[in-house]
């Protein structure tokens, strides 16, 4: 089903849907009102569900693992059959498992994303950036998401795990293959994924046989105890990297560019103190979060006066939680030099973006290699731009004019 | 003054090693981890304080001497 068939919203209290147009195009005031007349809305779509929009409410459900499962964290129409992985494994560990298991899954991927691990791909998105920026040096438009932003965590990720350069084409396709299988009905997705399969149980044959310094050979050498992974194992690590690395970091870059594009005064001051970036990245993530997450309610209970009932969604917005005018001052202005900024971009509590310090090196190094090829940079039509639809929030398409005066 | 990371509250946001790098460090799972004791020099004073309140998870205490 399409959502252009759905019934549009009439009162997000009591009928909230995240795919509605109105929220695809600016969820910034639907979540102001809420989180003043009603904390936690409801809906009956999706079989179920509740949207927390205070910071409170967000960090209390994300630390609590003991009412609430990640055993699905994306909304859809049906919940886990009874084929799935149960909990608290879920089809794609980390991010689908619970304690106890969830530690052992993640302890496995953290080494690979720790800050010096990160820091060794940095030179490789420098060069990335420069390739696909110089052919516009000189010119008068860009699309800043499909001909840059999106480019960037897709080369990452696939450097990281050691896919053939030439194959880049063909892993785009995968990418979308995978991303947008989110939304499809399972037989459709199945009869989609083959090529997926095929292709990645031949870079995993491959590597078998010819271990490389990368992240494929890591995961087929790695070990959980004293066993070797299950091949559906590997094969989840790889999708789970290409689902929470791509589209998210491509969200991140976009909105940031996109921001800028509106204030040529912040361009004009980034490039005159470089060493506020940081800070300014920090406000986008908070800003403009790209993700939100969901939990599945484990038993039927009463959360906060709300009458929850065993498999209920809880959409975990992050984003609504980044606009709490409890948490932040002028919560609805980007202030790029704001000090205190306890953000929960990456989300709270055990489920921490792994992929952070990989994702704020992309955004750091994107906006740097941007900024220095372009003085000014505006945007062509502000009604051309789209926004994507869905858990994670970022403009997917973004055409700028450029002038270089 | 001492900073101080509660280690079952830090989930490894990494905002006190880039704010305050030479108190705060990761180690090799990207934890946070204070460098030394702890000791804060009076230079390193606003630093202390604005990792502190960066940390999402309110992991960080500050002893003040
Ligand atoms: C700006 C870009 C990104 C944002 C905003 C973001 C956001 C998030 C959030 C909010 C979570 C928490 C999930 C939950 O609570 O259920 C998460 C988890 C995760 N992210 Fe990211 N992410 C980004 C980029 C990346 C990248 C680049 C990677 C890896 C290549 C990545 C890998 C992961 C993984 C593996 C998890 C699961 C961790 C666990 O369950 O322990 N993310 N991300
Ligand atoms: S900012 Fe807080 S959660 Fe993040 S590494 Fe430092 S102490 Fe840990």
């Amino acid at each position: 089903m399409s959502t252009t068939d759905k019934a549009p919203v009439q009162d997000f209290a009591t009928d909230f849907d995240h795919t509605d147009p109105s929220w695809v195009k600016d969820p910034y005031p639907i979540w102001d009102d809420l989180r003043q007349r009603c904390p936690i809305a409801h809906t009956d779509r999706y079989g179920g569900a509740w949207l927390p929009t205070r910071h409170e409410d967000v960090a209390a459900i994300a630390h609590d693992t003991d009412h609430f499962t990640s055993w699905t964290v994306v909304v859809g129409n049906g919940r886990p059959g009874e084929d799935a992985l149960p909990p608290p494994i879920g089809v794609a560990p980390p991010i689908t498992s619970d304690p106890p298991f969830h530690a052992m899954a993640r302890r496995l991927l953290q080494p690979v994303f720790a800050p010096k691990q990160v820091d060794l791909y940095e030179s490789y998105v420098r060069e990335l950036c420069g390739k696909l920026l110089d052919p516009f040096v000189g010119g008068s438009a860009i699309d800043a998401s499909l001909d840059y932003a999106e480019h960037i965590p897709v080369g990452v990720i696939a450097k990281m795990l050691g896919f053939p350069e030439e194959d880049g084409e063909i892993f785009r396709g995968f990418v979308h293959t995978i991303l947008e299988a989110v939304d499809k009905e399972p037989e459709e997705r199945i009869e989609d994924f083959q090529p997926v399969i095929d292709y990645f149980t031949a870079r995993i044959e491959e590597h078998r046989e010819n271990p490389q310094d990368d992240l494929t050979t890591f995961l087929l050498e790695a070990k959980l105890g004293d066993m070797e992974l299950a091949p559906e194992h590997v094969f989840g690590s790889m999708l789970l990297l290409i689902v929470a690395g791509i589209d998210t970091t491509w969200s991140a870059i976009g909105s940031s560019i996109w921001h800028l594009a509106q204030h040529p005064e912040e361009v004009a001051r980034l490039k005159s103190e470089p060493g506020l970036l940081d800070t300014a990245i920090e406000e986008f993530l908070r800003a403009y979060s790209p993700v939100t997450m969901a939990r599945l309610v484990k038993e039927d209970m009463d959360y906060a006066g709300c009458p929850m009932k065993k498999d209920d969604w809880i959409l975990l917005s992050f984003p609504a939680a980044n606009r709490d005018p409890d948490m932040f001052e002028n919560p609805d202005e980007v202030i790029i030099d704001r000090k205190v900024n306890r953000h929960a971009a990456f989300g709270l509590g055990i489920h921490r973006c792994l992929g952070s310090n990989l994702a704020r090196m992309e955004m750091r190094v994107a906006l740097e290699e941007f900024l220095a090829r372009f003085d000014s940079f505006s945007l062509a039509d502000p009604d051309a731009v789209t926004w994507s639809q869905g858990q994670v929030r970022g403009p997917r398409s973004l055409p700028l004019t450029l002038g270089n005066f | 003054m001492k900073v101080i990371i509660d280690s079952e509250k830090c989930q490894g946001h990494g905002r006190c090693f880039s704010l305050a790098p030479a108190l705060f460090d990761s180690d090799d799972l990207g934890q946070g981890v204070v460098i030394g004791d702890g000791d804060v020099s009076p230079d390193q004073a606003e630093n202390a304080r604005l990792a502190q309140e960066n940390c999402p998870e309110y992991a960080i205490e500050i002893e003040e001497s």
